[in-house]
């Protein structure tokens, strides 16, 4: 890890630490679960997207997948919160395992075409499955026991989902800076020159497609949780582009960006919901400024600019 | 039995013929610069709605059409020349985010200007069904289909016929051999976004006595136009024509026979099985790597 990576995650941890105790109100307090949320799944999005080079456009169906099995598991077949959540996970990667490989034969808009298609497919079956999903009103997620804790309050969900950020940006951080993370930016340079020097390019996409399909999925049965409600919404097209457009607006293969890039994109909405039906424009219009102006992310732009500066 | 499945048939090749336009419109942009547009939903949309719009404050039917086919060809340019071109050496992630943001606004501005409710179409030429096998068609499939017709017999004649529309295709295979033999580049990227723009909105307008519209219509027809270009190999415009027609046919056939719940997911079930087995698709080239 290097020292500004270090410093990075020390600011990270007091603001963490400091947050609860700044916010006014139990609703700041859940703005900033679901930033949270939406940064640990951003950090395994952007190892894919931003690292490894590959889009997906359907990440939402394995958030989808999570939150189901925690909402479904426990209430139709009386599973401990914990074991759904296995499930759900294992049911993920079981699932990005076996689609990864005639899905990563893809390229460009292709493999947009098939994340996009397997997305949908995932979203409709949530919809249309109404004796266990509940259908497009969704259905009701037990609270979430931990080792005989059961977790009822804003603040403890908030010191809960802290720790796993934390514990989150400190792999990643770890990972990218691993053989492992090496590889996976080497086969996003040039796939052929990584394999010319032994990379096994099927290997390392396989491998952080799964791990990415395991985060989103494990983050699906925790929101599933701490919202206590799920809808065919969690899987929707619209909340994979939301995903994707966190780790682009953010920075492609920045750690810190991804946590830039989710805070901004979870707050945008709260703040815009005072412009009654003009969000969803100006949301639009952000997308595009931000990708016209500043097409490599926000923090990797204004970490150039800074480097100029010195 | 027949009369069924002449039924599904009729159905099929009536939304397979908007899909058809959609992914016409997704390959001319894809041709001309290499972006998928995931705005162009959102042509087929306004196309509908403008009409709808203009209907409704007294202007002549023929003028209502021609202005919710103007309008969108004039949203296309626009959305090439402010977004498009200024960030053209943007990764293809950005690009499409690029697109998704333009799609959020339109389909945002029609939401305020025009609300959220469902709009019909009267049909264009009554609507006393014809009976055919003891299938019924309805005279708005006649339109759907003759107009869609015309249209691609029309494109084919614009690029295989005349100066203009060959230096587009020149321009798609290589553009910067395209300049140096004196072609517009800029030009043909203005003449690809609007006939993307105008061909989704005739497709809007034709298919909306049909199946209604409103304001957030074209996410699902524009996705499963993407799906019908990618059927049919990217950037090639037969492959666009069967690949819409092909995907509206099993569309129909699926939700006719096996479930019409899951009537949205086929053409995306269609779309993974081809790309499994054929990654690039039913009419694309064969997989070559650039070094």
């Amino acid at each position: 890890m290097s020292r500004n990576s270090r410093i990075g995650l020390l600011i990270v941890i007091a603001v963490l630490a400091v947050l609860p105790f700044v916010l006014p109100n139990a609703y700041y307090l859940d703005v900033a679960i679901r930033m949270c949320i939406n940064a640990i799944v951003v950090l395994s999005l952007n190892m894919l997207i931003g690292f490894a080079g590959q889009i997906s456009l359907g990440h939402a169906g394995f958030l989808g997948i999570g939150a189901y099995a925690s909402a479904v598991l426990p209430t139709h077949y009386g599973w401990p919160p914990i074991a759904a959540l296995g499930a759900g996970a294992a049911v993920s990667g079981v699932l990005a395992l076996l689609v990864a490989r005639p899905i990563f034969a893809l390229r460009g808009h292709y493999l947009a075409m098939a994340t996009l298609g397997l997305g949908i497919i995932l979203a409709m079956i949530f919809r249309n499955e109404t004796a266990f999903t509940g259908g497009p009103d969704g259905i009701a997620v037990p609270t979430l026991g931990l080792f005989g804790y059961e977790l009822t309050t804003e603040k403890q969900w908030y010191w809960l989902i802290a720790a796993m950020l934390v514990a989150s940006i400190w792999a990643t951080l770890n990972l990218v800076d691993s053989p492992f993370g090496r590889a996976l930016r080497a086969l996003h340079g040039s796939e052929v020159a990584s394999q010319a020097v032994g990379v096994n390019i099927w290997h390392y996409k396989v491998a952080v497609f799964v791990l990415s399909a395991l985060g989103a999925s494990v983050m699906g049965s925790v929101t599933a949780h701490y919202v206590g409600f799920v809808t065919p919404n969690i899987a929707d097209f619209f909340h994979s582009i939301e995903l994707v457009t966190m780790v682009v607006v953010g920075g492609m293969a920045s750690v810190f960006g991804s946590l830039v890039g989710a805070v901004l994109l979870t707050g945008l909405p709260q703040a815009l919901a005072k412009f009654e039906g003009w969000e969803t424009v100006i949301f639009g219009a952000i997308l595009m400024l931000t990708m016209i102006f500043l097409p490599k992310g926000l923090v990797p732009t204004l970490a150039a600019r800074l480097r100029r500066g010195d | 039995m027949l009369a069924q499945f002449l039924q599904f048939l009729f159905s099929g090749v009536t939304v397979g013929a908007t899909y058809a336009l959609a992914a016409l419109g997704f390959t001319l942009v894809y041709n001309a610069s290499h972006v998928i547009n995931f705005a162009q939903g959102e042509f087929i949309m306004l196309g509908g709605m403008l009409t709808v719009f203009f209907l409704a404050s007294g202007l002549p039917m023929p003028l209502a059409v021609a202005l919710a086919i103007l309008i969108p060809a004039a949203v296309g340019v626009l959305l090439e020349r402010f977004a498009i071109e200024p960030a053209k050496n943007a990764d293809v992630v950005a690009l499409i985010i690029i697109t998704i943001g333009a799609s959020l606004v339109i389909r945002g501005v029609v939401q305020i200007w025009l609300g959220k409710g469902t709009h019909a179409l009267p049909p264009f030429s009554g609507e006393t069904p014809i009976d055919l096998f003891g299938a019924t068609l309805r005279p708005q499939m006649l339109w759907v289909l003759g107009v869609t017709a015309a249209v691609v017999a029309s494109l084919w004649y614009f690029f295989s016929r005349t100066l203009a529309g060959k230096s587009i295709l020149a321009t798609s295979y290589n553009p910067l051999a395209a300049r140096l033999v004196g072609i517009d580049t800029s030009w043909v990227l203005f003449v690809s976004y609007a006939l993307a723009g105008a061909l989704g909105a005739i497709g809007g307008i034709l298919i909306t006595p049909i199946t209604l519209t409103s304001y957030d219509a074209g996410i699902m027809i524009g996705l499963k136009g993407f799906v019908a270009a990618v059927v049919g190999g990217l950037g090639s415009g037969l492959g666009a024509v069967v690949g819409g027609l092909f995907v509206g046919i099993v569309e129909a056939m699926a939700a006719g026979y096996l479930s019409s719940a899951y009537k949205d997911a086929v053409p995306f079930v269609l779309i993974l099985l081809i790309l499994f087995f054929r990654p690039r698709g039913l009419f694309g080239g064969k997989l070559t790597d650039r070094v």
